[in-house]
């Protein structure tokens, strides 16, 4: 995922480095952590593209990073326009389940059951993350919200396949009409 | 470990029979302990509502047994089961089966009344699991004139009136947006918290996470469980 836009939206304020990743992991319920040096060398790509620039020192002499009229720009078109979904991220668990189906050795139905119970018990733990407070913030919350949305997608889609698999097996399983033993007549079926 | 407050032990449940037979249940095994809440999960027909209404006392197995706070529902008789259900049992359904023409206080301290307690006490007791579940203030109104998730709260001050032990919940959030839904998942879970065993059956997966312990039913079998805590619990039942 690209920080970029999102650490140049929080420079709506002045900023120093660690400020600014502080600011970005607590908005964002600290559930993407950042390196302090991804953040630098972030910033120090903004400042090449003219998007920020140094705004002078804080008290404490630390150097401070603030938009230009071209990054407030970029900050206003991010906001205005959706997320890409035309190129839908690789998705391991479709990719595994699709070879699963194909690979005869296989047990699909374990790979399922294996993990809906992990995404199930990543379910429990934001449950927990929230029971804690970590969902008290409203930005820290609908990020967390947004984990238990996709975990909960998940496992009904894991459910689903389940139920495809048991009906597929059934199908599959399901005897054969019987064939008629004498030739018939040809005019009765 | 303590004993479970509910324990049910190798129960079948069959309904009709020859060609109309249905095993809604074949040989389940499961327990709940005090201070935790279990989810059942499982499609449609599964058998996780039959499961529910068994373990209440609602229904009885076709073979296998169920115990609540260590008594055995079998041999506690129609009787016995129906003070169990007013006494150590607390229900609560999608519908929220409350009584249209009774007030909130009066649904909650219904089952204290059938139980014998005195009109006052059963009220100030219906009072206090109002203010519980955050209805203080609504005890005068009727159901008609509460919201849906209003109402659901009143069934939960119902089932936990009087110190229940074992709190049974079937799919109650299904009437309810998901924010409604996570209050009152939030206040059965408090409930579980403060000592109850709770059952809970869903469809819906961020409902059975606030459980310690979901358990997949399928066509009547217990098939998997997912939890933190490794199940002790699981002797027998679990399809491997």
């Amino acid at each position: 995922m690209s920080v970029k836009h999102a650490l140049l939206a929080l420079l709506e304020k002045p900023r120093y480095g660690y400020e600014l990743r502080a600011e970005f992991e607590q908005r964002t319920g600290a559930s993407w952590p950042l390196n302090v040096g991804q953040v630098y060398t972030t910033l120090s790509r903004l400042e090449r593209d003219g998007l920020v620039e140094a705004g002078g020192t804080d008290a404490e002499g630390r150097s401070l990073y603030q938009l230009t009229e071209a990054g407030r720009v970029e900050v206003k078109g991010w906001f205005d326009s959706p997320v890409e979904r035309t190129q839908p991220q690789r998705d391991e668990l479709a990719i595994k389940l699709a070879v699963a189906v194909a690979v005869p050795s296989v047990d699909v139905g374990k790979v399922v059951q294996q993990q809906r119970n992990a995404t199930m018990q990543a379910l429990q733990g934001y449950r927990r993350q929230a029971r804690s407070g970590a969902g008290d913030d409203l930005a820290g919350g609908l990020v967390l919200d947004r984990l238990v949305f996709a975990a909960e997608a998940e496992i009904r889609w894991l459910d689903h396949c389940e139920s495809r698999l048991r009906r597929a097996a059934a199908t599959s399983t399901a005897p054969e009409p019987a064939e008629p033993t004498e030739p018939t007549d040809g005019g009765t079926r | 470990m303590s004993d479970p407050v509910l324990r049910l032990t190798d129960v079948s449940r069959v309904h009709g029979t020859g060609a109309a037979e249905v095993q809604a249940l074949r040989g389940v095994s499961l327990a709940a302990y005090a201070g935790e809440l279990v989810a059942i999960m499982g499609p449609s027909g599964s058998g996780k509502s039959s499961l529910l209404t068994i373990a209440g006392g609602l229904d009885s197995p076709t073979s296998g047994s169920v115990s609540v706070d260590g008594q055995d529902l079998g041999e506690a008789g129609i009787s016995g089961r129906a003070k169990l259900r007013r006494t150590s049992i607390g229900y609560v359904f999608q519908d929220f089966n409350l009584i249209p023409a009774l007030t909130a206080a009066e649904n909650v301290s219904l089952p204290l009344e059938l139980d014998g307690a005195g009109r006052r006490p059963a009220r100030d007791a219906a009072r206090v699991a109002l203010e519980e579940v955050g209805l203080d203030g609504f005890a005068d109104r009727f159901p008609d004139e509460m919201s849906g998730g209003q109402r659901q709260r009143i069934a939960i001050a119902r089932a936990i009136v009087g110190e229940r032990r074992l709190i049974l919940a079937d799919e109650p959030t299904g009437a309810l947006d998901t924010e409604t839904g996570e209050d009152i998942l939030k206040l059965i879970r408090a409930r579980c918290d403060a000592g109850a065993a709770g059952v809970l059956v869903t469809h819906e997966p961020r409902y059975a996470s606030w459980a310690d312990r979901v358990i997949y039913v399928r066509d009547g079998l217990v098939v998997d469980e997912a939890g933190e805590t490794p199940s002790t619990v699981f002797a027998t039942g679990v399809e491997q």
